[in-house]
């Protein structure tokens, strides 16, 4: 077994993980925390996306012993106590998700992108300039499948919340 | 998954020393799932995804990149998207930004093979378990090799960045358990399967990519084109990654490779060496793209990647030298 201290939507955990624990297993299983899916378990589908020092990985390929130190933020640390995130309430206005099983990864997904497109990083369909629209999004989230179909209005949510201070 | 121990390495010597009896951790999404499945089964893994992460720095003799630097980071840096825009293109067109954020460039050169009966435990395949077959010869082989293979493997190499780095003679620098360094030019580090397809490159037991260096001066027009069954997120059908010049009127420094045809990066070389020095037309590039594909054998559902390198190779010579984008000096 080894010990692993992680910082998980600002608070300090350890845990004791078998080497082959995958961080999304460590985050479902051992800490409570099973707003992260798992989908696929292969890297192919989404749902177990966090963001981890900023960036957003899929969880499920990721050991949770390599991710020693590390800052972890889940769906559940996305909301300010009872107050939603406009990305969350952009996705219950706009109808972005039927069976709700993709969302949590869809959120991680689309709150990364919105820092992701601060930060002015390409993606394969920039042209110059980085900035926000229909195909920026659907490129930049093709790695979120949604198995009820509800990508039109996952795009409209993201873009609705594009323009606004996060 | 079978159990296995585990060392996070705090330099490459270290990870050296640690590593020859185990194998490397990058960002894992290649190894871990293929342990998830027991294809892969080491028995310790050395994490190196924590080394050589932020190292990109110019220099006289080209662009030195860290093997940890993530995929997006490297796709997204200033100087490689303004010299190096094919290798940008190629990283971004592979994977998604959530793979990206953790596949390292050590880590993507090695990934295996997508060969589906590769992945299929329960089938023949060589590359697994040498000796006992390929199903993928008589089986569903739409996305398998047409130029190098051998009746032992028809396995293609699924990196878009290493086509890039290829294209661009890019060279890997190693070190070596014993202490010792070299350096090996991206389009060599892997080889073709022969008899022999359970080797991928040609890297020894225990060594480990330190660093990838780009030519201080590519060619200026350049270009990364995938074909793809969906426009995002998949793997290659066929890719191109080409970089020339035009001086005077003529081609110059040409340099193709294309992805998805074989069990490594293909540098084109035919191709290249009818097209250099030459006045660019139609002609000349159906010529090449000829040449280049005399050799290649379809295998049944693949036939059609045949046509579609040559249209490809066509196309990305005609655009490109009827661009008017070059990069800066
Ligand atoms: C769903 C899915 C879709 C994908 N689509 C694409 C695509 O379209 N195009 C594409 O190119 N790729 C694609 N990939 C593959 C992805 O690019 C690779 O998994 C990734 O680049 C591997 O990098 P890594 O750092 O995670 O490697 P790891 O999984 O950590 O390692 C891979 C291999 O490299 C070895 N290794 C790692 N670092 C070093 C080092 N420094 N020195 C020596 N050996 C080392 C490991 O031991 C292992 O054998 C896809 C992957 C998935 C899961
Ligand atoms: S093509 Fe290669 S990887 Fe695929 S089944 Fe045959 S031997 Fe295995
Ligand atoms: S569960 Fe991780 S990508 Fe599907
Ligand atoms: S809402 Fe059901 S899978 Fe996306």
């Amino acid at each position: 077994m080894y010990p692993v201290s992680l910082d998980v939507n600002g608070k300090t955990v350890s845990a004791e993980v078998d080497a082959r624990t995958s961080l999304l297993d460590l985050l479902r299983e051992t800490l409570g925390m099973p707003g992260s899916k798992k989908g696929c378990d292969h890297g192919q589908c989404g749902a177990c996306t966090v963001i981890v020092n900023g960036v957003r990985i899929n969880s499920c390929l990721s050991l949770a012993v390599s991710h020693d130190g590390d800052a972890v933020t889940t769906v559940e640390g996305l909301a300010d106590g009872e107050s939603l995130s406009p990305l969350q309430k952009a996705f219950v206005s706009h109808d972005a998700f039927q069976c709700g099983y993709c969302t949590p990864g869809q959120l991680c997904s689309a709150t990364a992108l919105l820092d992701e497109i601060k930060r002015g990083e390409p993606s394969v369909v920039t042209d110059g300039k980085v900035t926000l629209n229909e195909e920026e999004i659907r490129e930049r989230m093709s790695g979120n499948l949604c198995r009820c179909g509800a990508y039109n209005n996952i795009v409209d949510a993201i873009l609705s919340v594009a323009g606004e201070p996060a | 998954m079978k159990p296995f121990d585990y060392v996070r390495a705090g330099s490459a010597q270290e990870a050296v020393r640690a590593g020859a009896e185990g194998r490397f951790l990058g960002g894992g999404t290649n190894l871990v799932d293929l342990m998830k499945l027991e294809i892969e089964r080491p028995d310790k893994l050395v994490d190196v995804s924590r080394l050589a992460t932020e190292e990109i720095e110019d220099g006289d003799d080209g662009l030195l990149v860290g093997a940890g630097v993530s995929n997006s980071a490297l796709a997204g840096h200033p100087l490689v998207r303004e010299r190096y825009p094919l290798l940008s293109t190629a990283l971004l067109s592979g994977a998604t930004q959530q793979l990206r954020n953790k596949a390292t460039v050590g880590g993507n050169f090695l990934q295996r093979t997508r060969c589906q009966y590769f992945y299929d435990v329960f089938r023949a395949c060589n590359k697994r378990e040498p000796g006992s077959g390929c199903d993928a010869l008589d089986g569903i082989n739409r996305f398998h090799a047409i130029l190098g293979a051998s009746e032992h493997c028809i396995a293609v190499h699924p990196s878009d960045m290493a086509v890039a780095m290829a294209a661009l003679d890019a060279t890997v620098e190693t070190l070596k358990p014993d202490g010792s360094t070299r350096s090996i030019p991206a389009r060599s580090l892997h080889r073709l399967p022969g008899d022999t397809p359970h080797i991928d490159h040609v890297l020894e037991a225990g060594e480990l990519i330190t660093h990838v260096v780009l030519p201080a001066s590519p060619p200026k027009r350049q270009l990364y084109r995938k074909v793809r069954d969906r426009s995002s997120y998949a793997f290659a059908v066929v890719s191109i990654a080409l970089a020339l010049d035009l001086q005077d009127g003529r081609l110059a420094n040409v340099s193709i490779a294309l992805g998805g045809v074989a069990h490594k990066p293909w540098r084109a070389e035919r191709a290249e060496g009818i097209l250099e020095d030459s006045r660019p037309d139609a002609e000349l590039f159906a010529n090449a793209a000829d040449a280049e594909l005399a050799h290649a054998v379809g295998h049944g559902h693949n036939d059609f990647k045949i046509d579609l390198s040559r249209r490809l190779i066509v196309a990305a010579l005609r655009d490109l030298s009827e661009s008017k984008r070059e990069i800066a000096a």
